[in-house]
């Protein structure tokens, strides 16, 4: 669907060229906006950020924009969290002491491991190209927002800690860092979520977008 | 093991894309947003973006130059030259970079590195180091894009670097820069075994058998390359299969 129009929340957090222009370079019509009325009034909305858990969901209190992206997504309105923003969708994260989330799908924000699997020190924050495999129990991804993205394509990821839905069916994608599987894409109904950054992560990251419009 | 980066280095002056040799004699190549287009659809896992004067003449047209790039690459961008303040990275992040390289503004203020990484993490900060050998196992530091000493011993710094906040750092051979004959394995090789932050080398890049010798015996984690690409020796691709055929593990890049 070309000229989808859709709504970047600005929330006083972070880069939004990068994403904007990802968006638009899809055939998006993009608002990078704090305004209630026009975010409901989007076809689509983003919810980027990148930062600290308390700090992005204390931008979205402050003017009120939690309580607009809870309006949106009970319309229905296709809603795609970013980085720190798929993790806001959670119930709770334990960045810092324990913050309250979106609660808009169940399970809680946890640190990346520090360990590999077999117990060797592991750099964190997990930063740069991974590839995108299966969760257990996945084993397609057609009808989601990773639909014509194959196993082994990689994309790019900045985080240190990892969002852990308590439903192991809303997990559509992991990579795998030190042998531990991360979560990558998540999903309930019309919320979804990306750990990567789909706006840095070339022509594939583009075809995720381009998914997510189109849906 | 994690994929090693290949990343295409664009030299600035004014509005311009330069190289040189030994960071002198520059020439310019052409239109920065042009070649960093072509990287990204090669396939560059990153693009550095390097002022080449600014350090030497204040103000800077990097900023408008990462905007117009963020229009359509979309991959990672590190940029660096004349960043004095937690103020410049700050605008250059809003421009669309994802990471800064710092040289000699760390260099007279050590601080600053702390500042940066405090305010925007250490994912975002780049120890930009340009090393010049003074003898066996002697590498300075300089600054200023090559022209200054900087009074500093080259694995010590990167060590300081580290405990100041630097979550990568960028080292750039004077020795070998523009030269195309293949990476100061030496010099590469002391800041590995120093440092556990990933390490880019840079300067000398001439085929892409250095690519392989620089990680294979000097632990690189990242690669830099400039000439090469600018003069169509060899493209993204072809070092990216070579990497991929020395069993390098390599982003798996298709064009869609």
């Amino acid at each position: 669907m070309r000229n989808t129009e859709v709504a970047v929340i600005n929330y006083g957090i972070g880069n939004l060229l990068s994403v904007r222009r990802g968006l638009e370079c899809c055939g998006a019509r993009v608002s990078v906006t704090s305004e209630p009325e026009q975010i409901l009034l989007a076809d689509r909305v983003v919810l980027p950020g990148v930062g600290a858990f308390a700090d992005g969901m204390e931008g979205l209190k402050t003017s009120g924009l939690d309580k607009v992206v809870h309006e949106l997504v009970k319309k229905g309105t296709p809603l795609l969290g970013i980085c720190l923003g798929m993790q806001m969708l959670m119930d709770e994260s334990e960045e810092f002491g324990l913050s309250k989330g979106l609660g808009l799908i169940p399970g809680r924000v946890i640190p990346v491991p520090v360990l590999t699997s077999e117990g060797n020190p592991l750099k964190v924050p997990h930063i740069g190209w991974n590839e995108l495999v299966f969760p257990e129990g996945h084993y397609q991804w057609g009808n989601s927002l990773m639909e014509g993205i194959k196993p082994g394509d990689a994309v790019y990821f900045v985080h240190s800690y990892m969002a852990l839905p308590d439903n192991p069916a809303h997990r559509i994608a992991d990579c795998i860092y030190g042998g531990n599987f991360l979560a990558a894409t998540i999903t309930r109904d019309n919320v979804t979520g990306c750990q990567f950054h789909p706006e840095k992560s070339g022509e594939i990251g583009l075809k995720i977008l381009s998914r997510f419009l189109n849906d | 093991m994690k994929n090693i980066r290949l990343i295409a280095r664009l030299d600035i002056k004014g509005a311009n894309l330069i190289k040189g040799v030994h960071f002198e004699g520059l020439r310019v190549v052409g239109d920065p947003q042009e070649y960093a287009k072509k990287y990204y659809f090669q396939g560059a896992d990153e693009l550095l973006y390097i002022d080449a004067v600014a350090s030497l003449y204040g103000r800077s047209k990097l900023a408008q130059i990462v905007r117009n790039t963020a229009e359509d690459v979309f991959v990672p961008m590190t940029v660096g030259g004349g960043i004095r303040t937690v103020e410049d990275v700050h605008d250059l992040l809003q421009s669309g970079a994802d990471k800064v390289a710092i040289n000699t503004a760390a260099v007279r203020r050590p601080e600053l590195i702390s500042e940066v990484a405090k305010r925007f993490g250490s994912q975002c900060i780049v120890l930009s180091i340009e090393a010049k050998q003074q003898g066996p196992d002697h590498w300075e530091v300089y600054t200023d894009c090559g022209r200054e000493k900087g009074g500093l011993d080259v694995s010590e710094w990167a060590r300081r670097g580290v405990e100041l906040g630097a979550g990568e750092i960028l080292l750039t051979s004077i020795d070998k820069e523009g030269t195309r004959k293949g990476f100061d394995l030496s010099l590469t090789r002391t800041v590995t075994d120093v440092v556990k932050i990933p390490v880019i080398a840079s300067g000398g890049m001439g085929n892409p058998q250095d690519v392989v010798n620089v990680v294979h015996k000097a632990d690189a984690d990242a690669v830099a390359m400039a000439y090469s690409l600018h003069y169509d020796r060899f493209t993204i691709g072809e070092i990216r299969a070579a990497a991929h055929e020395a069993k390098i593990k390599v982003r798996a890049f298709e064009k869609y």
